[in-house]
């Protein structure tokens, strides 16, 4: 029999919910063993638990007090928290097209400044890189990533934005992000993107799943806006890849 | 089908029930009423399901008109005056509107959150099965916003079911119950200690998504920026300044400060009706003790039918009387409690 897994931590968020917390940082084998459980959770339910969010480094378990005590609930939970990771299966992948710099990219220039280097280059360095959805949090479809070069990484702005774009896709310390509503934020703006990763009255609702991959490849502003208004009439426009 | 249409409303008001569960994961807000055992105590007196969609009436005052037929509505929450076409109205009571006579609700007397229930409930399209109001995410239904004056609900004419009143225990009161953690490990003795003994004010700034508490500055142990992980109704996230935020209902799914406890469910209603300046403390329980006021809590709202009394049955209320004369509030009998003087026909 294979060897269990060092315990996570069970950290009560009040009378109804426990995080499940695998790493204090970011850390993408934490990553891993949340999305494990999460799948764990969903093939094979435990009665009262009501809903689960992965996020990097823990799995926040939602559950009914009056239908399972925490303490039965860890119980439950540390067996499965435990067990080796399945092998990697088959991963969703999406290529998402990204309308670099201008209007659509107001931090590319500065970035590219910081970092001693031009734009074109700050945008191959993005698309170059194999990214993976850690989790889904702030907003709907707000996807954070893992997966930036490493020459990416910086800080966030000393002053957030209070409002950014919808659609806009921006790096924030070590990870990046695609950002579906606007809303505000404190990470640096590269570029914006037409797909939807929420949209309402679309099947599927929800484009992206913690687990799936992502990687971006450019287009120019004209296609950017041919394919918005394709994308507000219900298209996916993001192309997947079973890989 | 009759109408009943908002002749006026302040702000903050909005369509809310047992909020939008199930996709969190996709970052999709819960939102959903601030005072849960308030938003059931108003639908079970018009035969609603508890959780059923109800106007959340904010801190102002709000006028509600009949038309095309008699509409039969039912108030509870933050206590106000009310009538109905000068007929004093008493909380937590049934009252039916006749077309064309308008509800009059005065401002909230302490607390913030007043709920209207319609009988028959409010009629909308659900989005993961909810009608509530989230203005950021443009969800909702019939209005995905607060509500504005001249806003109307297509609503079932009035059953004629006789008027009833709810027999409430008398409302909790006491420091605010939390549960320490799931971060408390991010602050030391000292802090944590500021924290469960200092006492605290709710800022005028606060709103459906945090209020933030003013008092002494909670300092980290580490710095404030923890990786972000997952948020319930009643977290309370302390930030750089040192300011703590209790999250509420229209909370993000997931933030990236740390939080040194959480609010009990039995309590977050009690919290979201603390009227901004007032003074109050927070107390730490077990997880046992906390589960156990949850279970409580839950089964006081599936027995809330067993407190229904007939209106027409006086029952004066000795003790709410007090209270409110005490508070030095210029009431009349007929609004302070339980108290329904004139029997409908």
């Amino acid at each position: 029999m294979a060897a269990t897994l060092p315990p996570p931590r069970l950290l009560p968020s009040g009378d109804s919910a426990v995080a499940v917390e695998f790493s204090r940082t970011i850390d993408d084998a934490a990553n891993q063993r949340v999305l494990a459980l999460d799948k764990a959770l969903a093939a094979s339910p435990i009665d009262g638990i009501t809903e689960t969010v992965p996020t990097y480094r823990s799995l926040l378990v939602h559950y009914d007090p009056g239908r399972i005590s925490f303490d039965a609930l860890g119980e439950k939970i540390l067996p499965i928290a435990t067990q080796p990771l399945p092998p990697v299966t088959k991963a969703r992948r999406w290529r998402i097209p990204v309308a670099y710099g201008g209007e659509h990219g107001i931090d590319l220039e500065d970035v590219a400044k910081a970092l001693n280097t031009t734009p074109d280059d700050i945008v191959a360095r993005h698309v170059a890189a194999d990214y993976k959805v850690a989790m889904i949090g702030f907003t709907p479809g707000w996807s954070y990533l893992s997966g930036l070069d490493k020459s990416l990484h910086m800080s966030r702005r000393q002053n957030p934005r209070l409002l950014t774009p919808a659609g806009t896709i921006s790096i924030g310390g070590i990870q990046a992000g695609i950002q579906c509503l606007a809303a505000p934020s404190g990470w640096h703006l590269l570029g914006r993107t037409p797909v939807r990763t929420y949209q309402l009255h679309r099947n599927p609702t929800f484009l992206t799943e913690p687990g799936d991959h992502v990687t971006f490849f450019a287009i120019d502003h004209k296609t950017f806006e041919e394919q918005d208004r394709a994308a507000e009439a219900g298209e996916i426009i993001a192309e997947q890849v079973v890989a | 089908m009759s109408r009943l249409v908002v002749a006026s409303i302040g702000p903050a008001s909005s369509v809310q029930d047992g909020g939008r569960l199930g996709a969190q994961r996709y970052g999709l807000t819960v939102s959903g009423a601030m005072d849960r055992l308030a938003l059931a105590a108003a639908n079970t007196l018009v035969g609603n399901e508890p959780l059923a969609a109800a106007v959340e009436i904010g801190p102002f005052g709000a006028t509600f008109t009949a038309r095309d037929g008699a509409v039969r509505v039912a108030i509870s929450g933050a206590p106000r005056n009310a009538d109905v076409a000068g007929r004093p109205v008493a909380m937590d009571t049934s009252v039916t509107l006749k077309d064309s006579e308008t509800l009059t609700l005065g401002f909230a007397r302490g607390g913030a959150f007043t709920y209207l229930a319609i009988e028959g409930g409010i009629k909308g399209e659900p989005v993961f099965g909810s009608l509530a109001v989230n203005a950021r995410a443009g969800l909702g239904s019939p209005y995905p916003r607060p509500l504005q004056a001249g806003d109307e609900f297509s609503v079932d004419a009035a059953t004629g079911a006789p008027e009833l009143r709810l027999e409430l225990p008398k409302p909790a009161s006491g420091p605010i119950r939390v549960v320490l953690g799931p971060q408390d490990d991010e602050f030391d003795d000292a802090n944590k200690a500021l924290f469960l003994d200092s006492e605290w004010k709710i800022s005028a700034t606060s709103d459906r998504m945090g209020y933030r508490l003013e008092g002494p500055a909670i300092k980290h142990l580490h710095g404030h920026n923890i990786v972000s992980d997952g948020t319930v109704n009643g977290s309370i996230q302390v930030p750089g300044n040192g300011a703590p935020i209790a999250l509420m209902m229209d909370r993000g799914t997931s933030g990236g400060y740390p939080k040194i406890a959480t609010v009990i469910t039995a309590d977050v209603g009690r919290l979201a009706q603390t009227s901004a300046g007032t003074a109050f403390r927070f107390k730490a329980v077990s997880m046992a003790e906390a589960q156990d006021e949850a279970r409580k809590f839950a089964q006081a709202i599936r027995s809330l039918p067993d407190r229904l009394r007939s209106a027409d049955t006086v029952a004066l209320n000795i003790e709410a009387l007090s209270d409110a004369n005490v508070a030095g509030y210029a009431v009349s009998a007929m609004d302070a409690g339980t108290w329904q003087v004139t029997a409908e026909p």
